[in-house]
């Protein structure tokens, strides 16, 4: 499934009459025209934020808005990053999403290999309820899970809260069950044949699974890794509910801290934001096809 | 499937031996997922059924803990003012995030769907901003609706809207729930992008049988396009419904539920009972009475599909 180019669907014979032809490139026309002034709404909020992260204060609050900031003032960014300790919630917000992205990946396949081509009783009915989890609001589970992490202190005698575990240790046990379904699809996609001849060449199960099945998966791995590292860099609620100590937070909750001490202060508050989106950014320009792919591999068409 | 593990079953000793290493095998392989179900989801729920008859912060320990029955149901349905508020918000902020959102979602798939050059740079525009969601988006917003210098009252203002009765957005509590409803409608790309899958998947034949009958691009949007993407409709208006339900973020970072709770949540205002006035028990009884109505909705909208969704059938 390339992503580059989606087939045609609209009419396709405009050999007909003349007056045919002119009303469908009138009609194109007006769809470019529409596409156009449509997308720049969708982007002008993040030119507006861009510039501003680069204006000064003074010019911020300015009306009218001045659009293009002069000078440039690219020392906000360095400003910003220094007000708080920025990099340590970066390498925290790192150490987090690549953590979950790596057990989603480990655990996650395996599981749904097992939906997918393992014959077990049972399968059916803990499928059914792998889909029924997809739908329950988080919410119910999550007060009685964060009660779960505080009182496992006085079972182990350990500090559970305000470590990252428990925002990483879900991803090690299945993690998130649309991604699950999202890879069983791609497992069911695979010829039967490649399995049937590693089971003759003495394979086991594991070994089938590892040496066979992964290798040819690499593509919805890579595009279960980069919705669930976008899922946890995003991830909000959690690190506020689990992350007490400053030295622990993530760089959402850096921003939000951010923002409490220099509400005033939006020239640096726009370049901390642009900051924080960077990295998204850069991995939805470089992995584009790999967010459309998942859209095409849950199977969710007419 | 069922079927196939049931001939699989006995008649000679060898296939029992592998039915059982592929029960083995099987459940050895679900088994990460089967430990978290049963710890992060069937576990909590439980515990959260229980919690719900309770009053406890959830620090103290469990022997501590006072069994209220109802309580904490009736007193959220009969003598909560913000309860009601929270619920109102969000159901006005669903009603109006949700409709908007397909149409908007459902009309850049059909633009897109056109023969447009550069098709794959507009499809990203729109994407993007479902994918960059989160904190640094909302503070970006909070700037764009500031009534003073923000760029929107701008623009409205450059459009004629007296500078009097410019909308004070986020600080007027008349505004501040249609910004958030306008906001939403600015990420609605991921359905989009479903949308666009759905349309492809509409078979070519059928719009060139529609041709040849003279269909004007009305008739064939009316009668071929629409019904065919019923079924994706339905997918996107029940995750719709259970997204918006759940917004939070936006509101905690914008608004904090101001102002005079005109942008109080749903669920900010379970985050509050829960962690920053620790009545676990409380917002227990609020996230089953949350799950709830997200379950009638859905269901409701699945009995009602059997009138409208067309099913080839496939289902999702």
């Amino acid at each position: 499934m390339s992503s580059e180019t989606i087939p045609l669907a609209g009419p396709t014979s405009a050999a007909g009459q003349r007056g045919r032809r002119l009303r469908g490139q009138l009609a194109r026309f007006i769809t470019y025209v529409a596409l156009c002034v449509l997308s720049t709404l969708f982007i002008l909020p993040f030119l507006w934020a861009l510039t501003a992260s680069f204006k000064t204060n003074a010019d911020i609050y300015r009306f009218p808005p001045s659009l293009l900031p002069q000078p440039v003032h690219a020392e906000n960014y360095s400003l910003a990053v220094s007000v708080l300790p920025f990099w340590q919630f970066a390498l925290n917000s790192a150490i987090i999403s690549l953590s979950c992205v790596l057990g989603q990946l480990l655990t996650g396949s395996v599981v749904a290999y097992s939906f997918a081509r393992l014959r077990w009783p049972g399968r059916e009915f803990w499928f059914i309820v792998l889909l029924g989890t997809m739908m329950l609001p988080p919410q119910v589970t999550m007060i009685s899970t964060f009660v779960g992490w505080t009182q496992l202190r006085t079972l182990t005698g350990v500090e559970w809260v305000d470590t990252f575990k428990p925002l990483i240790i879900p991803s090690f046990l299945g993690g998130s069950g649309v991604l699950i379904f999202l890879m069983r699809q791609f497992f069911k996609t695979l010829p039967l044949e490649l399995e049937d001849a590693a089971r003759i060449d003495g394979c086991t199960t594991w070994t089938t699974f590892w040496r066979v099945m992964l290798p040819l998966s690499r593509p919805v791995l890579a595009t279960v890794a980069v919705l669930s590292f976008i899922a946890h860099w995003h991830d909000f609620l959690g690190p506020l509910i689990y992350l007490n100590s400053v030295d622990k937070y993530t760089l959402q909750m850096g921003l939000r801290m951010f923002q409490d001490i220099n509400a005033s202060r939006m020239n640096l508050l726009m370049a901390a934001s642009m900051i924080v989106l960077l990295p998204v950014l850069i991995l939805f320009f470089s992995a584009q096809r790999y967010f459309v792919r998942g859209i095409v591999l849950s199977g969710i068409k007419g | 499937m069922a079927i196939d593990a049931v001939k699989i079953i006995p008649r000679k000793g060898g296939r029992k031996a592998q039915w059982w290493r592929d029960a083995r095998d099987g459940y050895l392989f679900a088994l990460p997922w089967l430990l978290g179900f049963f710890i992060f989801t069937l576990g909590p729920m439980l515990i959260s059924i229980a919690m719900s008859f309770s009053q406890w912060d959830g620090i103290t320990p469990i022997s501590r803990i006072q069994w209220v029955g109802l309580q904490n149901y009736q007193q959220l349905l009969t003598d909560d003012a913000r309860f009601a508020k929270a619920l109102g918000n969000t159901v006005w902020y669903v009603c109006w995030a949700v409709p908007f959102g397909t149409l908007n979602a459902l009309g850049l798939a059909l633009l897109l769907n056109q023969e447009v050059k550069g098709q794959a740079v507009f499809r990203t525009l729109f994407y993007l901003p479902s994918v960059v969601s989160g904190v640094a988006t909302s503070m970006m917003w909070m700037w764009l609706y500031n009534p003073s210098f923000g760029p929107v009252n701008f623009a409205l203002a450059k459009l004629g809207v007296p500078q009097s009765q410019l909308p004070g957005w986020l600080t007027d509590p008349k505004w501040a729930m249609t910004a958030f409803i306008f906001m939403s409608l600015w990420g609605v790309g991921n359905s989009m992008l479903i949308y666009l899958a759905g349309l492809q998947g509409v078979p070519t034949h059928l719009y060139e049988a529609a041709d040849l009958d003279g269909a004007s691009a009305w008739v064939r949007l009316r009668n071929v396009t629409l019904p065919l993407l019923t079924p994706t409709i339905l997918f996107n208006l029940i995750m719709g419904i259970i997204g918006s339900f759940q917004t939070f973020t936006q509101a905690f970072i914008m608004t904090s539920g101001g102002p005079k709770d005109a942008t109080l949540f749903f669920v900010l205002y379970l985050y509050q009972k829960a962690f920053q006035q620790f009545k676990m028990g409380y917002a227990s009884a609020m996230a089953w009475i949350l799950f709830i109505i997200i379950m009638a909705l859905t269901l409701t909208l699945m009995r009602t599909s059997q009138r409208w969704v067309y099913y080839e059938g496939e289902r999702g």
